[in-house]
């Protein structure tokens, strides 16, 4: 009998496997070998080509795009480490006042996306911004507004040092205060611990946390085309030349999708190839205890963490401010509060707010079915095809959205598989997006479940399926719910792909604002912009109070 | 060179919270000093207050007559060996150990000098670039000894070092630790709730109870003649017997049932006609006979160890005592036989019920 049932359970899981193994195949690795292609082929001969590769490099125009890229790239993760470091450090040593709702403004900013940070900025900093004005009337100068490198750099500086904050916290809870006690008997003094036994063990962690925020940043469309103006980065060139009305050219677009593609590889293994040692296993027999600093300590303590947090959630704050201002036709402020920008939304077509809910929801169930299939075959059913899997997986990470979108329209605008404009396209593309980081998570929870778990349940006479149903999946269940939430938000605000994907019927909240921004409908702009607000911030509070956590895993 | 530690009337309080309530010591120079006691009891804040962790909120500790109440832990020059060894996952066992040295600005050629010396003493030179995740724990444990010592500190101070470890490292490891202090001679402290391991590594104890040293002594004599009930009851079994006692012209006679009585010689100035006292007998102190005169006692079970036989008798009152018999029978007394146990008065100990501290003169 058991035979017999461990033979059908084999043929089960590994029926999962091929069908895991053909959407992967189907949706990551078609895509990017069609665009790998693109990019070397030439699309009328067929032949060979570095043509689109030479343009590139050989054009001041097209090639600054990258060094703009790489040099706002690299400036804006060092800033956000020399904010996010010293955060996480003082949260963690010092009582803060209001620690728990400063945890949670942290988060909102970070999950939050950066182009309504740009916007936001634009609206305080921006040419006729609120700042910008008081400024040059205060002090008679003609400031132009932030924009190009410097409202770059600001915008993602303060979106991206939450996840440093959280990282480096996190490694910093787990790390054992005997250690610094050690090292503090051993005659060592409060810079020299710093600087020999925390930095060290926080490294790996604080490697990991920048090399997100690299890919993060190396990626982003919206914030450099709102706020970059003359400043273009390779995102941008990416979209413009690839959407460009006249004169699209594929070729072009797949040799810049290349490019964009080989420096995020490369930077993923370096990344690999430093914390090669990998994060310490540290057992926290004693965390480090949180003192109340006193004096001007406690003072200067308090003034960093709030000023920092009060900086990061400016966007949040602006955006859900000003959609309750009055306007004149959505264009100008004229002062006073109304519904206006409220209704002007509602009135004219609440469609996008419901592409954005029904999209997101349908991606998050796909993503949960895959994430869960593949996460638990790579660690309990580990063989060849499984282990294909779990690396094709890990594409997504390295690919940026722009990239993504134009690689699905290369593979999917005609027969077989026709789906360029519908809204399943952009449900996929969601997925796929989401995949790693999925996977990721849902693979450590299985991890943490003992496989005599399992096998209890087999001996009690449960088949597999059964097993996995009644045991494994209400096990992971809270896990899973929370990864889900956090997919939840990062899916309803995505931009970089969908600007490429959608279509009128498919339009969603970020490729409103995006436009709503552009044609200069701030008032438009600011009520999407706060309905995606108040949806992510109500998702959070669901995912604080699922998990029972105060703090946040990415 | 070794040093003394005087602990001089001190105080730790958290809060309203008194945890330590005006503690005296005096550790003499290259003594192993044991703090035993149940958990909770203040042992380890006592010791963290003497590395500098833990401030100090009312008397002094000194170090050769110099108190350090406020000198920095990082200049206080005291190793300290801790409970989940605190080894640094990012350094070499090399690099962990040389650690101290390199704080201290040694050269690099003092270091290797020093650090391979100390490898060899805690036998672990073989794996001295093994990085800590590669160790197992004993080895961990042997490179924080190393790590502790390599300083030359003035004080070693260990908080519950063999805790971490299974039974049989448990003994291995703190012979090694008791012969390396030997050897180094240098001043310790050590804090375990093991009553065990304190009678095997210490030249001293202060036994502890809530913040409250209770008796400072030689292992032996903290075994032999406890200085109040806890102590007898902590260290160790004890069966306590509740008795009367009667003067008589060299001693005290105490009243164990109408029929049984022993003669105590060994009683203070304190012990008076008719007091009402506790004899706490060690079980290999209680001798199980057939005939009387003792107290009538019925046997629940026993336990056959070869050596000895352990057997669990119901007292007239209805509690059990454990009572340990050598060899000197061939064969062991079925469950339920009725016997009679007596008491061997040498060594005995005699608390005042009220109290519960000693009636027995120090010899």
């Amino acid at each position: 009998m058991s035979s017999t049932s461990n033979s059908n359970a084999k043929k089960m899981w590994s029926l999962a496997s091929l069908l895991v193994l053909a959407f992967c195949i189907v949706f990551i690795l078609i895509p990017i070998i069609l665009v790998l292609y693109k990019a070397v082929v030439d699309q009328t001969t067929g032949a060979f080509t570095t043509e689109y590769l030479l343009k590139f490099f050989t054009k001041r125009f097209y090639w600054i795009n990258l060094i703009n890229s790489i040099e706002v790239t690299i400036m804006a993760t060092l800033l956000s480490a020399i904010i996010g470091v010293p955060m996480a450090y003082v949260m963690t040593k010092y009582k803060i006042f209001g620690s728990t709702a400063l945890n949670i403004l942290i988060v909102i900013s970070y999950l939050s996306p950066p182009f309504i940070g740009a916007y936001a900025w634009i609206q305080l900093l921006g040419r006729s911004g609120v700042f910008t004005e008081w400024i040059n009337s205060t002090f008679g100068i003609h400031y132009d507004g932030i924009y190009g490198f410097a409202g770059i750099l600001l915008v993602f500086s303060l979106q991206s040092f939450p996840l440093i904050y959280l990282y480096v916290s996190g490694a910093l809870k787990s790390m054992d205060s005997s250690l610094i006690e050690a090292a503090e008997s051993l005659g060592c003094n409060a810079f020299d611990r710093m600087r020999r036994i925390v930095v060290p063990l926080v490294m790996p962690t604080l490697l990991a946390g920048s090399l997100l925020i690299f890919m993060r940043v190396f990626s982003d469309f919206g914030t450099p085309m709102l706020i970059g103006e003359g400043f273009k980065t390779m995102p941008v060139l990416v979209y413009n030349q690839f959407m460009s009305e006249v004169g699209g050219d594929d070729g072009f677009a797949a040799a810049l999708c290349l490019i964009v593609i080989t420096m995020t590889m490369v930077l993923f293994f370096s990344q690999r190839f430093l914390s090669e040692k990998g994060t310490y296993a540290m057992n926290s027999l004693k965390p480090m205890q949180k003192i109340q600093a006193k004096g001007l300590t406690n003072l200067f303590v308090h003034l960093f963490v709030y000023v920092i947090v009060g900086l990061a959630i400016i966007p949040q704050a602006v955006v859900i401010y000003t959609s309750f201002l009055a306007t004149n036709g959505g264009q100008v402020y004229t002062g006073g509060f109304s519904l206006d920008s409220y209704t002007a939304v509602f009135e004219k077509d609440t469609s996008v707010i419901w592409n954005t809910y029904s999209l997101g929801l349908a991606a998050i169930a796909l993503i949960i079915i895959i994430g869960v299939l593949v996460a638990y075959l790579t660690v309990r059913h580990r063989n060849i095809v499984n282990n294909v899997i779990d690396t094709i997986t890990m594409f997504p990470y390295i690919i940026p959205g722009s990239v993504l979108g134009i690689a699905f329209l290369f593979a999917f605008n005609k027969p077989p598989l026709l789906l360029s404009g519908t809204a399943l396209i952009l449900i996929i593309s969601y997925t796929i997006r989401r995949m790693p980081y999925t996977v990721r998570s849902t693979a450590a929870i299985i991890g943490q479940i003992s496989p005599s778990i399992e096998e209890a349940a087999i001996s009690l006479g449960a088949s597999d399926g059964t097993t996995f149903r009644k045991i494994l999946l209400p096990m992971m269940f809270p896990g899973i719910l929370s990864g889900a939430i956090m997919s939840w938000v990062t899916v309803i605000s995505e931009l970089s792909s969908s600007i490429i994907l959608y279509t009128s019927s498919t339009q969603t909240l970020p490729v409103s604002i995006y436009t709503e921004v552009i044609r200069g409908n701030y008032g438009n702009a600011s009520a999407f912009s706060a309905i995606l607000t108040f949806t992510s911030i109500i998702s959070l509070l669901i995912f604080f109070k699922v998990s029972g956590r105060k703090d946040i895993s990415l | 060179m070794s040093v003394t530690i005087s602990i001089d009337h001190v105080i730790k309080k958290y809060g309203n919270d008194t945890v330590i309530k005006d503690v005296s010591i005096d550790i003499k120079p290259g003594e192993f000093f044991t703090l035993l006691g149940p958990s909770g009891c203040g042992k380890t804040t006592l010791l963290r207050m003497i590395i500098g962790f833990n401030s100090i909120e009312g008397g002094e500790i000194k170090i050769n007559n110099t108190v350090i109440n406020t000198i920095p832990t990082n200049q206080r020059n005291m190793g300290m060996v801790f409970q989940n060894y605190a080894i640094f996952p990012h350094m070499s066992v090399r690099d962990n150990v040389a650690f101290g040295l390199k704080m201290r600005g040694k050269t690099q050629a003092e270091i290797n000098t020093a650090v391979n010396e100390i490898l060899k003493v805690v036998k672990i030179d073989h794996l001295a670039d093994r990085m800590p995740v590669q160790l197992s724990g004993g080895q961990q444990q042997r490179v924080a000894l190393a790590r502790a010592i390599v300083i030359e500190p003035e004080v070693l101070l260990m908080d519950e070092p063999l805790s971490n470890l299974d039974a049989k490292l448990r003994v291995e490891m703190r012979n090694a630790i008791k012969d390396i202090q030997h050897r180094i001679g240098i001043t310790t402290v050590y804090v375990t709730h093991d009553q065990e391991e304190a009678l095997a590594v210490s030249d001293r104890i202060a036994v502890m109870q809530g913040g409250v040293i209770q008796q400072v002594d030689s292992p032996i004599h903290i075994y032999r003649r406890p200085a109040n009930l806890f102590v007898a009851s902590f260290i160790g079994l004890s069966n306590p017997l509740p008795v009367v006692l009667q003067k008589t012209e060299n001693g005290y006679l105490a009243q164990f049932t109408e029929t049984y009585t022993e003669h105590f010689t060994n009683l203070t100035e304190e012990a008076a006609n008719g007091m009402q006292a506790i004899v706490s007998a060690r079980p290999e102190e209680l001798h199980l006979y057939e005939e009387g005169p003792g107290i009538p006692v019925t046997v629940q079970s026993s336990v056959f160890l070869g050596l000895v036989t352990h057997y669990f008798v119901e007292l007239p009152d209805g509690s059990q005592a454990e009572i340990i018999q050598d060899r000197s029978r061939e064969d062991i007394f079925p469950d339920g036989t009725k016997l009679y146990a007596r008491i061997d008065a040498q060594k005995a100990n005699v608390f005042r019920a009220d109290t519960e501290t000693t009636l027995i003169r120090r010899d």
